[in-house]
Order: C-alpha cells, then structure tokens, then sequence
C-alpha cells in the first residue's frame, strides 16, 4: 500500500523558545499541540491519531493523551529513533490514516536541556541493559566524538576538508540571519569555522549545531480533511525509513541509513533527487549533512565536498537550498531532536510561508531527512517527500 | 597503562558479557566466532548477528590491528583518542588509544593491545602504537 496523496501535512509549528527556564516539559508539548492545531484550524476533539517519541515523558502517549485531554484518540505510537522520529511518525500516519485508523494525527516534539542542565538534570538516560552499552561507554564516546569519525573516515576516503564541510555551516547561516527567533543570526565565513576551537578532531566548534530548548508539532490528515481547511495544501508523496548499524563489526563510517530509506521514498513518491526544489537535511553536524546528501543521490559518494562548497546550498544561490530556517547548526535543535523541525520548514517552503529572503520559487517538491541515533554507530534514518496539491 | 582518566574504569558486567571482561582480566582480548557461520564478530553475543545459529565461542585474538578512523577529544583535561580498531580478526571494535602522541595518531597506523585495570579486578582493553 503507498502513502502517496493519502495524507496532508494540515498543521505545522515551530516553538518559539530556545531556552525554556519557566516551563515544564508536558507544558511545551500542550503549547505545541495548541499552537498546531490553531494553524490547521482544528480542535483538540478533532483529534484521532497521537504520536510522540522518546522526548515525551512517562509512557509517552498515555501521560500526554490525558494531559493534553485528548477524548477521542483511537491511533497511538510512539515510535522511537532518536531525532528522527518525527519523521517516521509522518510516514506511520500517513499509513495509519491510508488504512482508516484515523484521520487527523497529532505529533509533537518538546525538549528542555539548556534549562535540564540548568537544573542539574542529567542530560539523557542509558539502561545498563543497552547491549553495546559495555562495549562503548567505558571509552567516553559521546555524540561530537562519534560523529567526528565519520568525518574524519570521510576525508581520508575521499579527500573531503573542514573548509568544504564549513561550507555547509556558511549556508545555514545565511539562511538564519533572517530568522528572527534563531539562536545564531550572525553570518559565518569558511575562516570562522576552521578557526573555530576543535571539539573532536575535525569537527570545529561551529560544525556542530546549538542546543536548545522547545519543540515543535505537526498535525497529518485525511486528503478529504485537508481539503476543508483553508490552509495550504502540503502533500505527502512519499516516505522511508532504515536502520543502520555496526553490523557485527564490520564497520563502514562512510555512509549512513539514507541510502536506504532515501530510494524507498522517491520509488514511492514517483521523482528523483533532481526534482527536489528544497531539501531539509537532519545537521546535528556538518558531517551529518554530507553523508546524507551523497547518500540520497544528490551527488556521487565522495563529493559531498564540492557539492556543498561556493555556496551550493544557499537559497537562491545554489542548485539545492537547504535548511532556509538556518536549521540545527543555527536555527534550532530543539530537545537535540531535529527531525521535527526538518518536517516543519519542508512544509513552510511548499506552503509559500518560508521568510521570504529564501523560499524557493515555485517549490512544489521537498525533501526532509533525519538521522537519528549516532552516525558513527548505530541510528534509524528517515526520508519524507513532500510536495503542493499539484506535485 | 591508564586511559587518562582520573578513576578506574567501571564496566557493565552482565552473564552474556562476563568472559569478555574475565578474559581482558587475564590479558587477553576474546571475540566471538560462530561455529557455524564461521565467522567472527563485535561486540559480543549469544547468538550469532551473522546467521542467528546459537553456537558461538569466545576465540583469542591475536591483538594487533590498525586505526579505521579515530578523534581527539580536545575539551577533555588531557584530551584523548577514541577509535575504531580493525583487529586483523577483521572485525572493528570501539576504543582508547592509549600512551601515545595524539598529535600523531592517524588512520592506517598499527597498534597492539594493552589492558587497563577497571573495577571489581576486571580489565578494559585499549589499544598503543605497535
């Protein structure tokens, strides 16, 4: 069964806090689920389908139905791959309402962990029971060093720089400078980046993306839902998701699950990658980014590098914008989950309502992609294909 | 031989993980080879990832291999170097590279096995220049 036309992006919002020292977490996920349904022109009642990941507190939706009063839900998942369960969520809602279950499903992010750390809470729980738990912690990997690897497996491969990476940092903030609620606004040159201090060799202070408190929402619908709102028709035309792993430690650092999940969801959607006018791109790092990019087919496997460079992904400027919110290296990485506002600018930009300094004209066909999990490990990708009512 | 941090390491020992550590305790790095498959794999399980056959063992290595990608932690007092080491076993493992020059550690470069005292009498191995 396809997902292609049977389900509508309805309602999107993005939250406007970056650090959120005076609300709970339940309290950002009701302000979100409140300011989703106020753009699509719905009620809570409205609501069938709830979904929510690892973000959400207790058992996830069965704490947050009940906090949120949602009555009427008879769709529930809480599907879980780290910052791109949001993503996921898309494409399972899709199915869910092409199978009948329900026609208007809720998703919600929230995070908090500038204002976590604030309040000494610990930044992310691991059960012991986790299996590659024993065989990793003890060498203090954390998420920068995991992914600067990959970085560096990249540039002894296929030649890539920090200056080609920087590049991609540089379209984001120039894509940011017009976001008023952007944690980083301030335009960034190659030399900013490289000078920045290194975190993880070669990962630079300004290849990695900010940290934020948050969330956002979206709301997908029946096609015979969407049609009643007066709300910009944002089809789903297709999706994907893949897990990818240390497969028994046969380890390849080089690429990442969107070389699976990125051909599934074009097959489905019926285009190709040169027929995305805008790509949102999960940039929990620079390196994040390249590997995707080259792994979605948007250019040969080892020239992510001079793809990205001179200004290739700066709305308006080069072949493919991407992330024109100024994304998680500048925008927001709200919870550090960036799948959620991934969905969420892919959807502004076929709505028309991206700032206009970087909508893309005409943009009836976008992409957005999460890699969620570690990179240099083991994560869960997810690929979304979106496009106008006449995509 | 320490992996330049302040205290002993703490593993996570567990009944599917105990000879691992009992092994590095002796000096001696196990992986797990499947008895059917024949094939060796990373971390270690009951049941082989590669063909699923509930016949596996523990093997000595041989503890050499090579660097597959590695990164410096700068922000860490002294900063240090984890890895992926491919043993010449063939699989890839998770590590520290220990008691060298961070300066100079590299992909393609040859290292050994060494062993740092963890808690509870265990062992944690890591790897140093060949």
């Amino acid at each position: 069964m396809s997902i292609k036309g049977k389900a509508y992006i309805a309602g999107i919002y993005e939250h406007p806090s970056r650090k959120a020292l005076d609300k709970t977490l339940p309290q950002l996920h009701a302000e979100i689920a409140k300011g989703v349904l106020e753009d699509a022109g719905l009620t809570k009642d409205d609501v069938d389908g709830y979904f929510c990941a690892g973000d959400a507190p207790g058992l996830g939706p069965i704490n947050m139905i009940e906090y949120l009063g949602l009555n009427n839900v008879r769709h529930m998942d809480s599907t879980e791959t780290g910052g791109s369960s949001y993503i996921v969520h898309v494409n399972h809602a899709a199915q869910a309402i092409a199978a009948g279950h329900c026609s208007v499903a809720l998703i919600t992010l929230a995070g908090r962990p500038v204002a976590d750390a604030k309040e000494g809470k610990s930044a992310r729980f691991y059960s012991p029971d986790t299996p590659d738990l024993p065989f990793e912690m003890p060498y203090r990997f954390n998420v920068v060093n995991m992914y600067a690897m990959c970085a560096m497996r990249h540039m002894h491969e296929y030649g890539t720089t920090s200056e080609q990476l920087a590049w991609i940092k540089i379209a984001a903030s120039h894509h940011a400078q017009h976001n008023e609620h952007a944690k980083l606004r301030d335009v960034v040159t190659v030399e900013d980046v490289v000078n920045s201090p290194m975190i993880a060799d070669p990962l630079h202070r300004l290849d990695c993306c900010v940290v934020t408190d948050g969330g956002g929402g979206l709301l997908v619908v029946s096609p015979e839902v969407a049609k009643s709102l007066k709300r910009p028709l944002v089809k789903v035309l297709g999706a994907g998701e893949a897990p990818k792993h240390l497969a028994g430690g046969y380890v390849d650092l080089t690429y990442s699950g969107a070389c699976w999940s990125g051909p599934k969801a074009f097959e489905e959607a019926g285009v190709k990658p040169t027929d995305i006018k805008y790509a949102s791109i999960y940039d929990s790092f620079t390196i994040t980014v390249l590997e995707t990019l080259e792994d979605l087919g948007f250019c040969e496997k080892g020239k992510g590098g001079a793809f990205v460079s001179d200004g290739n992904l700066i709305s308006g400027v080069g072949k493919l914008p991407f992330n024109t919110d100024g994304g998680g290296l500048c925008n927001n990485h709200p919870g550090n989950r960036g799948g959620m506002t991934k969905v969420i600018e892919a959807a502004r930009q076929i709505r028309g309502e991206a700032h206009p300094k970087v909508q893309v004209p005409n943009c009836d066909i976008a992409l957005a992609h999460g890699t969620g999990g570690l990179l240099g490990a083991r994560m869960g990708s997810a690929t979304l294909i979106l496009g106008s009512e006449a995509a | 031989m320490s992996t330049g941090q302040k205290s002993k390491p703490r593993l996570i020992v567990n009944s599917e993980n105990k000879p691992y550590w009992e092994g590095a305790a002796k000096g001696q790095l196990l992986i797990k080879k499947c008895n059917d498959c024949g094939k060796v794999h990373y971390y270690p399980r009951s049941i082989c990832p590669h063909c699923f056959a509930d016949n596996t063992a523990f093997v000595e290595a041989s503890g050499d291999g090579v660097i597959y990608s590695y990164s410096v932690t700068r922000q860490a007092k002294p900063p240090y170097v984890i890895a992926y080491v491919t043993i010449d076993e063939g699989v890839s493992m998770l590590t520290n590279i220990v008691d060298c020059d961070v300066e100079k550690v590299h992909i393609g470069q040859r290292v050994k096995v060494s062993f740092v005292e963890a808690e509870e009498g265990y062992a944690l191995p890591v790897f140093t220049p060949a």
